[in-house]
């Protein structure tokens, strides 16, 4: 008996453990209900020092009530907390730095506190472990990242623990899954607890506590883009993506990332895309947020299916509406866990296109620009080619290489860009900034977003270069270099190797597209405006009150 | 406030009047006229100092890919050089 609970000390630490926090926070606790009141106290006695926390900062969803509540415990009793969280969005995840709780972070983008983050750098507070894509930092809260403590937030909980994430799905399964099933500990914050819940998304067993937030959890429209604010450039890259990688390698499946470059590509679907006679034959599904101005495509016919990384405001009664297209629960409401929906993005789309901030002559691309450290999100992960891809489509074999009998196709990875950025800044830089960054704050390697052997297609307003065509890297470089306009790139370019260079089919410029430029107006736009795309949704999208004008 | 001037000479004129784009903020307007002699003349001003390079080199491409003659007036606002080729572009269609 004596040595088997000597083996039980031993096998068992962590179950051990848990029990003793837990029944530290005893006094807040009320079955699963914790007293709003009391978090701070909760949090204090619940956190040792050097544990990994995971505050769950998701793209769209943020456990803000206790991220907040975390910002305001003592230093003295939390130190040296390891931040592990896909987005450090909220300025107080980079408070909880400058107050010495947390001192290390892994994490995958920082959208809104990029300049910030710089700055913590710059003065040495904070350590980063690394920068990952989504299902990189997912697969390591499985191994070597799994959290003592996820804080994740939720639509609804029922007195059992029970959990409703409404159409925002996002991340939370994931991290309650990696920290529940270790003997961590899962505290989810709440709208509200009710009765019955519309359906049970995370069940409460794997849930220790939950609260009542003081607020709704902070939620921002990512994925909407005012048709209004698209211009006829964006519209001629449109143009050139269609017909210059979609039509040709006959692209069914597929990731947009977010942008009016990609907005405007949604929006002439219905109008250009239909005088190709390309619907059924292009873009049928997608792993996809519910971007608004997919609305026109989808009422047109063009969409078979969408799965999605998570939800988006005012988009929530057309989904329930489309749930053909959707995935949607027995409520309704959309399901969008990310870990899935990027998987999907990974392995199981043909193209991604996205765009970037900086592109270097061999097209490695980042968002890592000097003075700022933004991350990357999922665009590394469906901006790549996976190596372990098993099964064929004629866009996958559209860029076949091998032989003797063992070809193999190739993920089609788009860059879609501006050779300038507003305010005369190049896109096309002869060194990215982010290979600067080496050494410094831990970066062992640059923050590079897509490496340029992944990127198959470039596409700017002077045309495509089809870099997988290229012979060697000096026609890379070349292909790049024509399309690259008057940057430093561009300047590059030589007429008689450009000319070599379009009669291989590297480089394509409009008019070896059929497309004129002139034809590249707002006219071609299935809506042009935020109330158009009321109107193509049957009054069914409810778009945020900043988007509206009426 | 910026003044640039890029000329050639040579060129096929171009016949009629055409004005395209709108002066707002990250746009131009493109005034093109039929030219008193046969050379293209490309006066801009621009709201942005500082990219004079730029703007020679996007004007020249834009003259090397289409040898015209033409009086063109162009009043810029913060357009990225996309955007003002795009334009000529444009204007050159209506005035041919």
């Amino acid at each position: 008996m004596v040595e088997m609970l000597a083996l039980e000390g031993r096998w068992n630490s962590r179950a051990a453990d848990k029990a003793g926090r837990l029944a530290s926070i005893a006094f807040a606790r009320n079955g699963k209900i914790l007293d709003a009141g009391h978090i701070v106290e909760v949090l204090e006695r619940l956190i040792r020092p050097g544990d990994r926390v995971c505050v769950e900062g998701d793209n769209q969803k943020q456990a803000d009530f206790l991220s907040r509540s975390l910002a305001a415990v003592d230093p003295e009793r939390v130190h040296d907390v390891h931040l592990v969280l896909s987005v450090l969005g909220r300025p107080e995840h980079i408070d909880l730095f400058e107050r010495g709780i947390a001192r290390k972070v892994d994490f995958s983008f920082s959208g809104p506190q990029s300049l910030r983050l710089a700055q913590l750098v710059e003065d040495g507070r904070v350590e980063i472990g690394a920068i990952h894509t989504y299902l990189e930092l997912f697969g390591r809260y499985f191994v070597d990242l799994t959290p003592n403590v996820a804080l994740v937030a939720a639509d609804s909980a029922d007195a059992a623990g029970n959990l409703y994430t409404g159409a925002n799905t996002e991340e939370t399964p994931t991290v309650v899954e990696a920290t529940a099933f270790r003997n961590g500990i899962v505290i989810a914050q709440v709208n509200e607890i009710t009765g019955v819940l519309p359906r049970v998304d995370i069940p409460g067993s794997w849930v220790d506590a939950v609260v009542v937030a003081d607020r709704p959890y902070a939620i921002e429209p990512l994925f909407t883009r005012d048709p209004a604010e698209i211009d006829d450039v964006a519209i001629l890259m449109a143009m050139l993506a269609i017909r210059g990688v979609y039509e040709p390698h006959r692209v069914r499946r597929l990731n947009h990332g977010i942008g009016f470059d990609t907005a405007a590509i949604e929006l002439i679907l219905p109008t250009f895309g239909e005088s190709l006679g390309l619907r059924g034959e292009i873009c049928t599904h997608w792993a996809l947020n519910p971007h608004p101005t997919l609305i026109p495509a989808i009422e047109s016919g063009w969409v078979e299916s969408i799965h999605c990384f998570g939800g988006e405001l005012g988009m929530e009664r057309y989904i329930a509406a489309r749930s053909d297209v959707f995935f949607t629960g027995p409520d309704g409401s959309l399901r969008s866990n990310r870990a899935l929906a990027q998987t999907a993005g990974l392995y199981a789309t043909d193209l991604f296109i996205g765009s970037t901030l900086q592109l270097d002559r061999d097209a490695n691309s980042s968002t890592a620009t000097r003075g700022r450290i933004a991350g990357f999100g999922g665009a590394p992960n469906m901006g790549s080619d996976p190596h372990g891809r098993r099964h064929a489509s004629a866009a996958w074999l559209a860029l076949a290489r091998g032989e003797d009998g063992i070809a193999r196709g190739r993920k089609i990875v788009v860059q879609l860009v501006e050779t300038f950025r507003a305010s005369g800044v190049p896109t096309f830089v002869e060194r990215l900034d982010a290979a600067d960054m080496v050494g410094k704050a831990g970066f062992a390697i640059a923050p590079v977003m897509i490496y340029g052997d992944d990127v198959t297609h470039v596409v700017t307003e002077e045309g495509v270069a089809y870099l997988y065509r290229a012979a060697n890297v000096d026609d890379r470089r070349a292909a790049l270099a024509a399309i690259a306009g008057v940057t430093p790139v561009g300047m590059e370019r030589r007429q008689e190797r450009t000319t070599a260079l379009r009669a291989a089919g590297v480089v394509a410029f409009p008019e070896d597209l059929g497309v004129r430029r002139g034809d590249a107006r707002r006219s071609l736009l299935a809506a042009t405006s935020m109330a158009d795309l009321v109107r193509w949704s049957d009054g069914l999208y409810d778009p945020p009150a900043r988007f509206r004008s009426w | 406030m910026q003044r640039i001037v890029v000329e050639r000479s040579g060129g096929v004129p171009v016949t009629k009047r055409a004005h395209v784009g709108a002066v707002a903020s990250g746009n131009l307007e493109v005034l093109c006229e039929p030219p008193a002699e046969a050379r293209a003349t490309i006066v801009v001003s621009t709201s942005v100092d500082g990219f004079e390079p730029v703007w020679r080199a996007t004007l020249e491409r834009f003259l090397e890919r289409y040898p015209i003659a033409a009086a063109i007036e162009i009043n810029d606002f913060g357009a990225t050089p996309a955007m003002v080729s795009l334009r000529l572009e444009q204007a050159l269609e209506l005035a041919r």
